[in-house]
């Protein structure tokens, strides 16, 4: 019965795990496949004649390695942008009990229950008077708004987590709350912050619908592919879903040890 | 930053604080409301006036007060079948992503050495964007993929075989499903994973020794508990469901009708800004009536959490 059981779990898992591995591997084949194997009939699951030169291809394409550029633009400002305004927040969440804390607590959830990405649709208007239209800039600033609640929330989470007395002793000998915050809090709290950094990055470099909205000649990746879709063969399809996939999969891989906390922080 | 400005303020030098005080006095008072500035400011700018302003262009037509804008959006050919679509999409995938991710959790739970392992896999997909999710099972379900190529090793088939065109729309919508399903069943893992980890192990401990099986402790135990966080899973994940377009872009172009998708046609194709509002606003309100109704449904009294 117990044996039983063990072995109903582990094919379970194992199962599980093939349903999300298998998808991306053959993915894969079909970036590094080629045209030829895009179009071999029957197909084999094993790699053969794989080479990068569709990739390459795909990648020589004009404007591909401009997309590629603006979507990492994008992303590293998302980054900036949201560190830079929710770590602030984040800290004040965790270490003042100020009037309106929890209202902030709150707002900052609920922008959650609305389709953020959704709101790019009027900005269009606003950015083409600004001169943010089609660029980098803007969609940065959409993909903020996205991505900002989750840095807040997630480094108060952090900060929280860092014990207040540390931050105390710190400034017994003489050090202002700035600098015991850079010397004390900021080195402990790193590791934290550069996962929600590369949390950051990853929403911005996976949105879709705000980067397509928002630009036309300066496209991000996600936006370029989907405009090219329609009329671009299958094999340059998979090698730029390929492309899209591998930085999210590291990163991922990266911030692994935070997922828990941070969703766990975000939960109640 | 605010706290760079709080300094250069010179208050420090002001009013040097005595030693026994041990808070610096550095505008203690105002140091929150000043770290928080930049944030506020930020949401109102690109969330609370896209929003207004999303309402107000919805509900005007030619500068006047009209709901011409809806009326063009409710006699649209498409709109019909988007609305239908996308809600038999959430329909469809919502209740199987829910069952998935309880059933991965639980797994994870017996599971020993390689836990971390599992779980890393597992979330793998949490990083893949929806229009990379379309592309993948694009690879596997077009005519000449990998699901054929295995069919007809089976003998299942004679040659490739469409699967995602518009004279397939069971099928086109399985794909679509499963792309969703595969793609965003990790957001939901992580959400209860999460809350699976605030259960104390005493309880179950107890129940073992009254004789209940695991199925009884599932029902009386874990999944009572882990209401708060099926909640804000549910929340989250039905708020993007209704948003989805670009997976469906990547499977069936345009024989998929949904309504985000419907918003970005008439914004980027048609440039009629006003029924691309329209559409944005029946997400939002969608979105709203979902997280109202999980609130709702899923309420549970603190008191009654440990």
């Amino acid at each position: 019965m117990r044996v039983q059981r063990r072995f109903l779990l582990l094919t379970g898992v194992g199962v599980l795990c093939a349903w999300v591995l298998v998808p991306i591997y053959l993915i894969a084949l079909g970036a590094l496949g080629g045209r030829a194997s895009v179009f071999k009939w029957p197909k084999s699951v094993w790699p053969a004649g794989t080479s990068l030169d569709s990739l390459l291809a795909f990648l020589r394409i004009e404007g591909v390695w401009q997309a590629a550029l603006n979507s990492v633009i994008a992303a590293c400002l998302t980054m900036l942008l949201a560190i830079a305004l929710g770590l602030p927040a984040g800290y004040a969440l965790a270490r003042f009990p100020f009037r309106g804390a929890d209202a902030f607590r709150l707002i900052l959830l609920m922008t959650r229950a609305f389709p953020l990405a959704i709101l790019s649709l009027p900005l269009t208007v606003i950015f083409i008077r600004v001169g943010l239209y089609d660029t980098p800039i803007g969609v940065a600033l959409v993909h903020t708004a996205l991505a900002l609640p989750f840095a807040a929330l997630i480094s108060a989470g952090l900060f929280a987590g860092i014990p207040r007395e540390l931050e105390e002793a710190a400034w017994v000998f003489g050090c202002s709350r700035a600098k015991a915050f850079r010397k004390v809090v900021l080195p402990l709290a790193m590791p934290g912050i550069a996962a929600v950094a590369i949390f950051a990055f990853v929403i911005s470099w996976n949105e879709v619908f705000a980067a397509s909205v928002l630009t036309v000649r300066h496209r991000t990746l996600t936006a370029y592919l989907l405009t090219v879709l329609a009329e671009s063969p299958l094999h340059y399809r998979f090698a730029g879903g390929f492309i899209l996939i591998v930085p999210s999969v590291l990163f991922i891989f990266a911030v692994r040890k935070y997922l828990f906390a941070m969703w766990g922080v975000s939960n109640r | 930053m605010s706290l760079g400005r709080v300094d250069a303020g010179g208050m420090t030098a002001i009013a040097k604080p005595p030693r026994a005080r041990r808070e610096p006095r550095e505008g203690s008072r105002l140091l929150p409301y000043l770290l928080v500035a930049p944030a506020i400011a930020f949401l109102a700018l690109f969330f609370l006036v896209p929003l207004a302003q999303t309402v107000l262009l919805s509900v005007t037509a030619d500068g006047a007060l009209s709901f011409g804008n809806y009326a063009r959006m409710a006699n649209d050919l498409n709109f019909a079948a988007a609305i239908r679509d996308t809600f038999m999409l959430v329909v469809a995938v919502i209740p199987l992503q829910v069952a998935l991710a309880l059933a991965m959790g639980v797994m994870l739970q017996k599971l020993g050495r390689g836990r971390d392992l599992v779980l890393w896999i597992w979330t793998i997909p949490l990083g893949v964007s929806d229009l990379a999710a379309g592309l993948v099972w694009l690879a596997i379900l077009q005519n000449s993929g990998y699901l054929n190529s295995a069919l007809y090793g089976l003998g299942l088939i004679t040659g490739p075989t469409p699967w995602l065109n518009a004279e397939t729309p069971l099928t086109l919508f399985a794909g679509i499903a499963l792309a969703e399903i595969w793609r965003a069943t990790a957001i939901v893992l992580v959400i209860l994973v999460a809350g699976l980890q605030l259960i104390p192990k005493e309880f179950g401990e107890a129940a073992d020794i009254f004789g209940a099986t695991p199925w009884t402790k599932f029902r009386r135990i874990t999944l009572p508990l882990l209401k708060p966080s099926l909640q804000s899973a549910l929340i989250l994940r039905t708020v993007l469901a209704f948003e989805v377009f670009a997976a469906v872009y990547a499977l069936g172009g345009r024989n998929f009708p949904v309504i985000a998708g419907e918003a970005f046609i008439w914004q980027s194709e048609n440039q009629n800004y006003g029924v691309a509002a329209a559409y944005a606003v029946l997400i939002m309100a969608i979105s709203l009536a979902a997280t109202l109704v999980y609130l709702k449904a899923l309420r549970t009294r603190p008191e009654t959490l440990p």
